[in-house]
């Protein structure tokens, strides 16, 4: 474990401190690693925990005069996704207005040590685009709507419902200025793909390091072999589908006469 | 017990889905509909996306009906000739629907038109046919024995060229007006995401005037076809046949299919159709409560970019 902790450090921390050069050359450093860096989906999965922890490098002793606080991320595929607004014409509820999301993370936890709007500060927020409504990226075509606003606040708040985004205000554990540990749930309703985790150091309100690490998602087993074959041979499943249910009901209904001659 | 569907990408419990497929199945044996006009809303309703949904929904319909048949088969009450002639038409009118249904989704509200379809279909079928068994029960009642069910012998339909012998449903009348049947259902299943069976029977009763026996076998007979071709289709150009759902549903499914058709051998045919009918009229009164009543949340997602 130790030394995949190095590796995964080695290939993250080159290409971040490149990306975010602009920050500060860090006098204290993230180093952490994952309870397990790719999730299987199975037939029977209902849904992982995933256990992001790490240490905080320094050569200095602990700076005494500003607040340290760990920030974790955690972020699902993005797909495009509409957001339709209801109105009465005529008596009936008839969707009016549409706002298309071209990219929205399907999943996103942000887990913090303290209250979020306490411990960073706005225009770092933005920077890193950490808050949950600064997830939902771009927008698709000119709006159709006067007013996006109420569209992306429903976006959030009905993925908000249904545990897919998730603000955790104190899900970090932070012991001695040095340790850190974030348990994040992963929900059983997942779909494939890359999930980044972003751990952020903070001093003070401001980024002081960051570090990056991918969740690999994908079906195993049967569920794999099935998407895959619905995917690339269509027709042959199609055909597989129908089989099944022309057999299906060809069984019951020997079933059943079997029965009745008893 | 929670399964992961994989084309679907949702986590459901499997005995749900066993006991949703056993309810339709039992409808489908019952009263000689898909039970696709049910098994579409109740999967929205329990969170599986409306497009995989649709698609297997379709697919299920195949395994519930084509049990369904065969019990009919075995009691002689499947006109062959009419089926097939009802499924031509079917298939021409299916296609036709899914142009027609592309048409309206690049205008926008295709959503209202299914759901005003749905309300005013059922709303008018389930109306009809209530109000007419109703008074065939009270006649039965009052004059004992039952008497056979009058019909339209020598109606508009009746005059036109083309006639065709239908020998089970006792029947000799213009093969044209059974395609126009089955080509407007088809129409109307391919935009209501539904196999049609609703629309199908009473049309076949009230419009071809054929006896409530063979009517359920014959309607089941055309819409295993029929759906068969759709789940195709649906498999092919938009991926969004989920297996695992399907046989999930299929299991449930072909056993209320059987218990059903048992339960309607020893039911009367009134009795039937004011159960259908009542239950044709409580969907049509959900849905219509839906376009009525303001929605929780006046905010909705749909996957994908629309329009």
């Amino acid at each position: 474990m130790m030394l995949r902790a190095i590796l995964v450090l080695l290939a993250c921390a080159l290409p971040v401190s490149a990306q975010e050069a602009t920050a500060p050359a860090a006098a204290e450093q993230i180093v952490a690693d994952l309870s397990r860096d790719d999730v299987d989906i199975t037939t029977s999965f209902d849904g992982s925990d995933i256990i992001i922890y790490g240490a905080i490098k320094r050569e200095q002793p602990i700076p005494q005069d500003a607040p340290l606080d760990v920030i974790v991320t955690v972020e699902g595929p993005a797909r495009a996704v509409t957001v339709r607004h209801k109105e009465r014409r005529l008596g009936i509820w008839v969707n009016t207005g549409k706002v298309s999301v071209a990219s929205a993370p399907n999943f996103y936890v942000v887990a913090t040590t303290r209250p979020l709007a306490k411990i960073l500060y706005q225009d770092e927020d933005y920077r890193f685009r950490i808050s949950v409504p600064l997830a939902i990226r771009a927008f698709s075509g000119a709006a159709e709507v006067d007013d996006v606003v109420p569209y992306t606040e429903a976006l959030v708040r009905l993925r908000e419902a249904n545990d897919l985004y998730r603000l955790d205000d104190g899900a970090v554990t932070l012991a001695e200025q040095t340790l850190f540990r974030a348990d994040v749930r992963l929900p059983a309703n997942l779909i494939e793909g890359l999930y980044a985790t972003r751990i952020f150091l903070l001093r003070d309100g401001r980024v002081i390091d960051t570090f990056r690490a991918p969740i690999e998602v994908r079906k195993v087993g049967l569920e794999r072999w099935l998407y895959r074959l619905a995917l690339e041979k269509p027709f042959l499943y199609g055909i597989m589908s129908l089989a099944l249910a022309i057999a299906a009901g060809w069984g019951a209904s020997a079933a059943f006469r079997q029965l009745q001659r008893r | 017990m929670q399964i992961y569907l994989p084309i679907a990408e949702v986590v459901v419990n499997a005995f749900t889905l066993v006991g949703l497929g056993g309810i339709v199945g039992l409808m489908s044996g019952l009263f000689g509909v898909g039970g696709g006009f049910l098994i579409t809303p109740l999967l929205f309703f329990i969170g599986i996306p409306p497009a995989i949904a649709v698609a297997t929904g379709a697919n299920q319909v195949v395994a519930s009906s084509f049990s369904g048949v065969l019990a009919h088969v075995k009691r002689k009450t499947v006109d062959f000739r009419m089926g097939w002639v009802l499924l031509a038409g079917g298939l021409v009118g299916s296609s036709c629907g899914v142009i027609l249904f592309n048409m309206l989704s690049r205008l926008g509200q295709v959503d209202l038109v299914v759901q005003l379809c749905y309300v005013l279909f059922l709303g008018l079928i389930g109306a009809m046919m209530l109000q007419e068994s109703l008074r065939a029960l009270h006649r039965a009642k009052r004059s004992g024995p039952v008497k056979p069910m009058r019909r339209n012998q020598h109606g508009w339909v009746h005059r036109w060229p083309l006639k065709v012998k239908f020998r089970a449903s006792g029947l000799y009348i213009s093969a044209i007006p059974v395609l126009m049947v089955g080509c407007a259902v088809g129409v109307l299943g391919a935009i209501m995401g539904v196999g049609g069976g609703f629309i199908m029977v009473p049309a076949m009763i009230y419009l071809l005037g054929m006896p409530t026996k063979v009517v359920i076998g014959t309607s089941l007979f055309q819409i295993t076809f029929l759906s068969a071709y759709t789940t195709l289709m649906h498999a092919i150009f938009s991926n969004t046949v989920d297996i695992m759902l399907a046989v999930l549903l299929i299991v449930g499914g072909v056993i209320g299919a059987q218990i059903g058709t048992s339960f309607g051998a020893r039911l009367r045919a009134e009795q039937l159709r004011i159960l259908l009918a009542l239950l044709v009229l409580s969907v049509c009164g959900r849905l219509a409560l839906d376009l009525f009543l303001k929605p929780d949340d006046l905010f909705s997602l749909t996957p994908g970019v629309i329009g």
